[in-house]
């Protein structure tokens, strides 16, 4: 029998919710939290201390099979264009609010899962799902058709309408931010939703759950199963019952979604996945800066983040100083405790990708590159890793070439602005890139020539909830954020209305 | 003598509200500066209700200097789309929380159904301001393609007008200044709005929950004025750089002119309306009872006190008698729900004041005088109240003034007519151009009416029903300009294009 409720006492914390947070677990399907049909549970690490916090139930196919059931069955009566959009808006503004009341709660929470410092949880991943369902609130009432003119004999107009059922999947480096950008516009379009967050970060997700309920969203409306991706992601993936497809996560899984959409039903699909992003650092930048954003374009989450600036480009003529100046604020990065409030970097997300990561440094090594700074586990309790940086890269390098995901950037110089492009370009990746230079008319000619879905100018990691996020080339398809991901999430219905024409026959 | 403490009134439910009478100004309840005042009078008793403050131009160039200044510093370009939004939604909030006096006191006010405005204006309104503040943080501009080689760009920005005045009616108080102020403070515009001095009370109560949702001060002043003191002030005045006007065609003009004569700033108006309302033969009359009640519903809620009211009924002669049959029956219906606002189920109340009873009761004299039949109703009140019951008028021509003119009271003349071609022209033949309904049930006959209706909205089937989220304006002299939906973010927006040469940044 699996445990129907996670607990935690958060009182001996640093800081932060600083009380016991108890909520139902299980997988929530039409409106209850129940167990999984065959009864299956997965353990929850904290990385912190690589300790267990205990177990929760993930889903088997046939937990999949009964959440589309669900999903299907609101859809039809209680969801779809049955709820107008104001009533569709008025439930996500209500589920932003229920957030932001329990937002030290879902902080903490995220942080005992993910490792992420409490203070950036909060103000970052909690209040951030917080405005993206806000905002898609007030999109619900407001996704218009078109009437096209054609001639007397005919009326033509068309309809957006919502898919029916999708699924979505997410993954463990922003769990409930990554739900809202999920969520946010397929409720908000009316469809009805299985939604699969990361095994290894379910607690944000299922603490939602009950949030979603209390908000009022009629049963079946959102489904959350937690589950491992080959089970419970590869089930919906082929689900036929299962309109579109939405995933979040590594280029490698993208595909396999991908293809089993394709050898089902053809889903639609949209993917956000790897980047291997470039910082790029002219010799016209404001240096303090440049060598400030761009530690936090590798360092931020720790390096877990799909647009990280993991390469760095240094204009030969500054890249001394730049040197000096960029490693000097990696070092002053504090790691620890993820609630110690001066905490800034705590531990990977788990074993697997703490492995991975050193997997890739030691490679690094071999493969000839300098390290200058970092390369081993901090500490001997929990999956931290130290900053680390690498010089004297090759392009055919694998640490120049593949998706790290921690902590792990490489730098190297450039002379001209037509090398750099050409450098900043030769990946297989184009989720983002940054331009660092005062020039702006210089900054922006760079920023029209990069292959990147975002391209940010003396900035980093900037993500506004209006503002469309997403890849280039192997980094992804489709758009999330802003007014872009309502076409996700709808389909294009044209109606053809015959007044006088006759037949042809 | 000068006013600024609030009043308390009571209601005839028992309900007890304290109102403000001052200027609102910067978030302050505050005297006109030359001491004028407004006696607000109840329809119903014919008795003051409550005296306010009444706006100079002394009065409206210290409002208008500090929308200019909230502009400036705390509105505009100073505050994100999301947070507009948030205060749009908060305001939105506290008119839920205090619909019944809200409601009670445009009953009061106004002289409608206190049911009425319960269960209609304030739900509507409060879904106005919602709609417009999903609407805050999605305002976009285009960029443009100007050039093959890479080194120029064009774009758009949509960018707040300014200062806006706003002048509503006293028919839907409530109502009226959501559809102002949504859109304008949405699109980031500070507002000056000036209710009507037959109904200030409701806005005036509203000014507190603008506080209490917490705008900046100068975000929204309310100023209530005679039209021909406050209102033209506000007209010409040269730091104002749009007005919205809802009201009578004739003061729409002035207001027009007045306008052009100073800074040519920003003019749209709704305005007055003929509207006809079409029952073709093919419409489904077995569901007769629902065309008749939109046909009521359209011209006798609100007295007939709406701009859109359907008053003019044009029957096909197929199926005449029957509906004649059907509408007389409903009517009184309808009469029946005639009289003490606060009394429950009441569908109607007196008009809002006596010199718009008097008008409406001149308009159907001359009926009588033109030779025109008085099918039901058309007597004289008596006792106390300026009410007005519904009154159908048959035996019309085009010509007479009860067909032609806008008598903004529960008359509706009918007319029967051949064929879609004849009825079409009556319906157009009008100045105005505001709405239309008919009822049919052959499709390519709904085509062919809609499509050649001069009217800014036609209801098919239906009538009077509105969202927030669809746009309601004039055709010819109904207005210009349309409000709701996305369009009225138009009304607050200017458009400015950005066209950036960076060829002259290369490195080296």
């Amino acid at each position: 029998m699996a445990p129907t409720t996670f607990s935690y006492d958060f009182s001996n914390e640093a800081s932060g919710f600083g009380k016991k947070s108890s909520f139902p677990s299980g997988l929530f399907i039409n409106g209850q939290f129940v167990d999984s049909v065959d009864s299956k549970t997965i353990e929850l690490i904290n990385p912190t201390t690589a300790k267990s916090l205990g177990h929760i139930t993930v889903a088997s196919e046939k937990d999949i099979d009964l959440a589309v059931e669900a999903a299907q069955k609101a859809f039809e009566t209680t969801w779809g264009l049955h709820a107008s959009g104001q009533e569709r808006g008025k439930l996500l503004i209500r589920l932003a609010e229920l957030i932001e009341e329990n937002i030290e709660e879902l902080a903490a929470l995220e942080s005992l899962d993910n490792g992420k410092a409490v203070a950036v949880a909060q103000a970052v991943d909690v209040q951030g799902a917080a405005d993206v369902l806000r905002y898609y609130g007030g999109w619900a009432d407001k996704v218009h058709g078109k009437t096209i003119e054609t001639d007397d004999a005919t009326f033509a107009y068309t309809r957006h309408e919502p898919i029916g059922v999708v699924g979505q999947i997410t993954p463990w480096n922003f769990p409930i931010w990554m739900l809202a950008w999920k969520l946010g516009p397929a409720l908000a379009t009316g469809n009805a939703v299985v939604f699969k967050p990361s095994e290894w970060t379910p607690l944000t997700a299922l603490r939602v759950a009950s949030l979603i309920k209390e908000a009022g969203f009629p049963p079946g409306v959102v489904n959350i199963v937690p589950g491992i991706g080959n089970i419970a992601g590869a089930a919906i993936s082929n689900h036929s019952g299962i309109g579109k497809v939405a995933f979040t996560g590594s280029t490698a899984v993208g595909r396999a979604i991908m293809k089993a959409a394709a050898s089902s039903n053809l889903k639609r699909v949209t993917l956000e996945l790897g980047g291997k992003s470039p910082t790029l650092v002219l010799d016209d930048c404001n240096l303090e800066n440049a060598a400030r954003w761009a530690a936090y374009g590798i360092l931020a989450n720790h390096g877990q983040v799909c647009c990280a600036g993991t390469r760095i480009y240094v204009q030969d003529n500054i890249y001394d100083k730049f040197l000096e100046k960029f490693l000097a604020v990696v070092k002053s990065v504090k790691l620890g405790d993820p609630f110690h409030p001066e905490t800034f970097q705590g531990p990977q997300v788990s074993k697997t990708q703490f492995d991975r990561i050193l997997n890739y440094i030691e490679h690094g090594k071999k493969e000839g590159a300098t390290c200058l700074l970092g390369g081993q586990q901090h500490g001997t309790e929990g999956y931290f890793i130290q900053p680390t940086i690498f010089t004297d890269i090759k392009p055919e390098m694998r640490i120049v070439k593949e998706e790290i995901f921690g902590p792990v950037g490489v730098v190297a110089k450039f002379s001209n602005d037509e090398e750099l492009i050409k450098l900043a370009n030769d990946t297989v990746y184009g989720l983002a890139a940054a331009v660092f230079s005062e020039n702006l008319s210089r900054a922006v000619k760079l920023a029209n020539a990069l292959k990147a879905g975002t391209v940010w100018v003396n900035t980093y990691n900037t993500i506004r909830t209006n503002v469309p996020f997403g890849g280039y080339k192997q980094s992804g398809q489709g758009r999330e954020l802003g007014e872009y991901a309502l076409d996700n999430y709808t389909q294009v219905k044209a109606v053809h209305i015959n007044l006088s024409g006759p037949p042809p026959i | 003598m000068s006013t600024s403490l609030p009043t308390l009134l009571t209601f005839p439910n028992g309900r007890e509200l304290t109102v403000p009478t001052g200027l609102f100004i910067d978030n302050k309840f505050v005297p006109s500066i030359e001491g004028a005042t407004i006696q607000s009078i109840n329809p119903v008793t014919e008795e003051v209700l409550a005296v306010v403050s009444s706006a100079t131009a002394k009065d409206i160039d210290i409002a208008v200097a500090s929308s200019r200044h909230a502009f400036r510093t705390v509105w505009g370009r100073n505050i994100p789309g999301v947070e507009r939004g948030k205060l749009l939604n908060r305001l939105a909030d506290l008119m839920e929380r205090d619909t019944d006096p809200l409601g009670d006191l445009e009953a009061l006010d106004n002289g409608k159904s206190a049911e009425v405005a319960r269960a209609v204006d304030l739900p509507e309104a409060i879904a106005c301001l919602r709609y417009y503040a999903g609407w805050s943080d999605k305002i976009f501009g285009q960029t443009i393609e100007v050039d093959d080689k890479g080194h120029k760009s064009a774009s758009t920005r949509i960018e707040p007008l300014g200062v806006c005045a706003q002048i509503i009616p006293w028919n839907y108080t409530i109502m009226m200044l959501a559809w102002k102020i949504g859109p304008a403070l949405a699109a980031g515009c500070t507002v000056i709005l000036k209710p009507s001095e037959l109904t200030p009370l409701p806005a005036l109560k509203l000014a507190e929950l603008v506080v209490e949702a917490g705008f900046p001060p100068g975000v929204f002043n309310c100023v209530p004025s005679f039209g021909d003191v406050g209102g033209a002030a506000l007209t010409s005045h040269l730091d104002v750089d749009k007005v919205a006007f809802t009201g009578s065609t004739a003061t729409g003009r002035k207001i027009m002119q007045a306008a052009a004569l100073s800074n040519l700033k920003k003019v749209t108006l709704e305005l007055g309306g003929k509207s006809p309302h079409i029952i073709f033969a093919s419409a489904n009359l077995k569901e007769g009872p629902r065309s008749c009640e939109s046909c009521h519903w359209g011209v006798f809620l609100n007295q007939g006190q709406d701009c859109v009211a359907g008053t003019r009924l044009y029957v096909q002669a197929k199926v005449y008698d029957a509906f004649i049959e059907e509408l007389l029956h409903s009517a009184k219906e309808w009469t029946a729900g005639y009289g003490d606002p606060f009394a429950e189920g009441a569908l109607g109340g007196p008009l809002v004041s006596e010199v718009q009873r008097d008008k409406v009761a001149a308009y159907v004299d001359s009926a009588r005088a033109e030779g025109a039949s008085i099918v039901y109703g058309g007597e004289r009140w008596q006792g106390k109240g300026w009410y007005y019951l519904p009154t159908i008028i048959g035996d019309v021509t085009p010509t007479m003034k009860v067909v032609k003119e806008e008598i903004f009271g529960p008359v509706l003349v009918v007319t029967k007519f051949e064929t879609e071609e004849e009825v079409i022209a009556l319906a157009n033949d009008s100045t105005y151009g505001l709405g239309a309904g008919f009822h049919s049930n052959d499709a390519n006959q709904c085509q062919r009416v809609l499509a050649r209706l001069e009217a800014g909205t036609v209801w098919v089937n239906q009538y009077g029903q509105l969202y927030p989220q669809v746009p309601f304006g004039g055709y010819k002299q109904s207005g210009m300009g349309r409000e709701l939906g996305t369009y009225a973010l138009e009304n607050y927006t200017q458009v400015k294009s950005v066209l950036w040469d960076y060829s002259g940044g290369s490195a080296q």
